[in-house]
C-alpha cells in the first residue's frame, strides 16, 4: 500500500498531539476499551472519544469487534509510513555527524597545539608550570 | 566515548527537525558547517560517496554548489542561496537537489547554541509544498516495518 498525501498529513495531524501520542503508546503495549484509556489521562471520557476518532480516521487504530467493550488496538502501518521517512534522515545523519565529532576533535587538537606552541615560545605560561624544577 | 543522541522531530505537516550536541564551542562547529574543506569531509550521506565539489560563497545572496559521487560514478548534486547568516550562530539557506526528488526547493534552517563549551545544532528543514515532503517520504519508504517498531517509543515520547 502507498502512503497518499491525505493519509499522511491525516497522520502527521494525528501524531501533533501529546495526548493521542500517549494513547498510541498505550495501545503499544496490547488493545483497550475506551475506559481503560480514559483512566491514566484523569479525561471524560467523551474527551478521550473525540482523540480515539482523531486517531481512526488517521487509520492509527482500529476498533476490535467484541461487542461490549469494542477494545481499540494499535494500527502499524501508517506510522510505520511516517517513521520510515524519519529513519532513512536518521541514518544518513548520525553518519554525517560522527564523522563531523572526528573534524572538531582534531580541530580542537590543532587549537592546543597552537596554543602549547606560543607557551613553548615564551609567551606568559602559568605560573605552576614555571616553578616545576 | 558515546556518541550524543540525534534527536528526530516533526513539529508540523511540513516540517523536521534535527537536534544534536557537538562537544566544540560554535565559532568551531560553524566552520565545519561552513568551510568547503572541513565539509566535504564529513556532509557524504550514505557509506562509499565522496565529496569532489563542494563550493560555498558564505554571505547572504551567496550561493552554495555540491556534488557527490558513488564508487559507480553515479552523481547527485544540490545547491541554493544563503538567506540569512549570523557567523557562529544562524544560518538560512533554500536547497534544491538536481533530480528535484525532494519535488521543489525547501528551506533549511540551521542554529547554534553554545552553553559551557558544548554546541547544540538544530536545524530545521521546511518542505515548500506537502507533495515535496511526501516525495521525500518516497525515497525513504520501504520495507522496515520491523525497525519502525522498534523507533516507535522513541517517536511517541519525542
Amino acid at each position: 500500500m502507498k502512503p497518499t498525501s491525505y493519509a499522511l498529513d491525516a497522520t502527521f495531524a494525528a501524531l501533533a498531539d501529546p495526548t493521542r501520542r500517549a494513547i498510541l503508546a498505550r495501545l503499544a503495549t496490547g488493545e483497550a476499551s475506551v475506559a481503560e484509556l480514559a483512566e491514566p489521562f484523569d479525561m471524560s471520557q467523551p474527551a478521550i472519544s473525540k482523540h480515539l476518532k482523531v486517531l481512526e480516521r488517521a487509520g492509527l487504530i482500529s476498533r476490535g469487534r467484541e461487542a461490549q467493550r469494542r477494545p481499540r488496538r494499535l494500527e502499524p502501518r501508517p506510522l510505520a509510513d511516517a517513521t520510515d521517512w524519519i529513519e532513512r534522515y536518521r541514518r544518513i545523519w548520525e553518519g554525517n555527524y560522527k564523522r563531523l565529532d572526528a573534524v572538531l576533535q582534531e580541530l580542537k587538537d590543532k587549537q592546543r597545539r597552537t596554543v602549547d606552541a606560543l607557551v613553548d615560545e615564551g609567551k606568559p605560561r602559568p605560573k605552576q608550570k614555571r616553578r616545576t624544577k | 566515548m558515546k556518541q550524543p543522541a540525534l534527536k528526530v522531530t516533526t513539529p508540523s505537516e511540513r516540517e523536521l527537525v534535527m537536534t544534536r550536541e557537538f562537544a566544540a564551542p560554535r565559532g568551531m562547529v560553524f566552520d565545519a558547517l561552513t568551510k568547503p574543506e572541513l565539509v566535504r569531509r564529513w556532509l557524504l550521506g550514505p557509506p562509499g560517496w565522496t565529496m569532489p565539489v563542494c563550493d560555498i560563497d558564505l554571505r547572504v545572496g551567496g550561493k552554495y554548489r555540491y556534488v557527490w559521487r558513488n564508487a559507480d560514478g553515479r552523481e547527485m548534486g544540490m545547491g541554493g542561496t544563503f538567506k540569512e547568516m549570523v557567523r557562529a550562530s544562524r544560518l538560512v539557506a533554500t536547497e534544491s537537489y538536481d533530480d528535484h526528488w525532494t519535488g521543489g526547493e525547501t528551506l533549511v534552517t540551521t542554529e547554534l547554541v553554545e552553553t559551557r563549551g558544548t554546541t547544540t545544532v538544530s536545524t530545521t528543514v521546511r518542505y515548500a509544498t506537502r507533495e515535496a515532503r511526501d516525495a521525500a517520504l518516497k525515497m525513504g519508504a520501504t520495507k522496515g516495518l520491523e525497525a519502525s517498531y522498534v523507533r516507535l517509543d522513541e517517536l511517541l515520547t519525542a
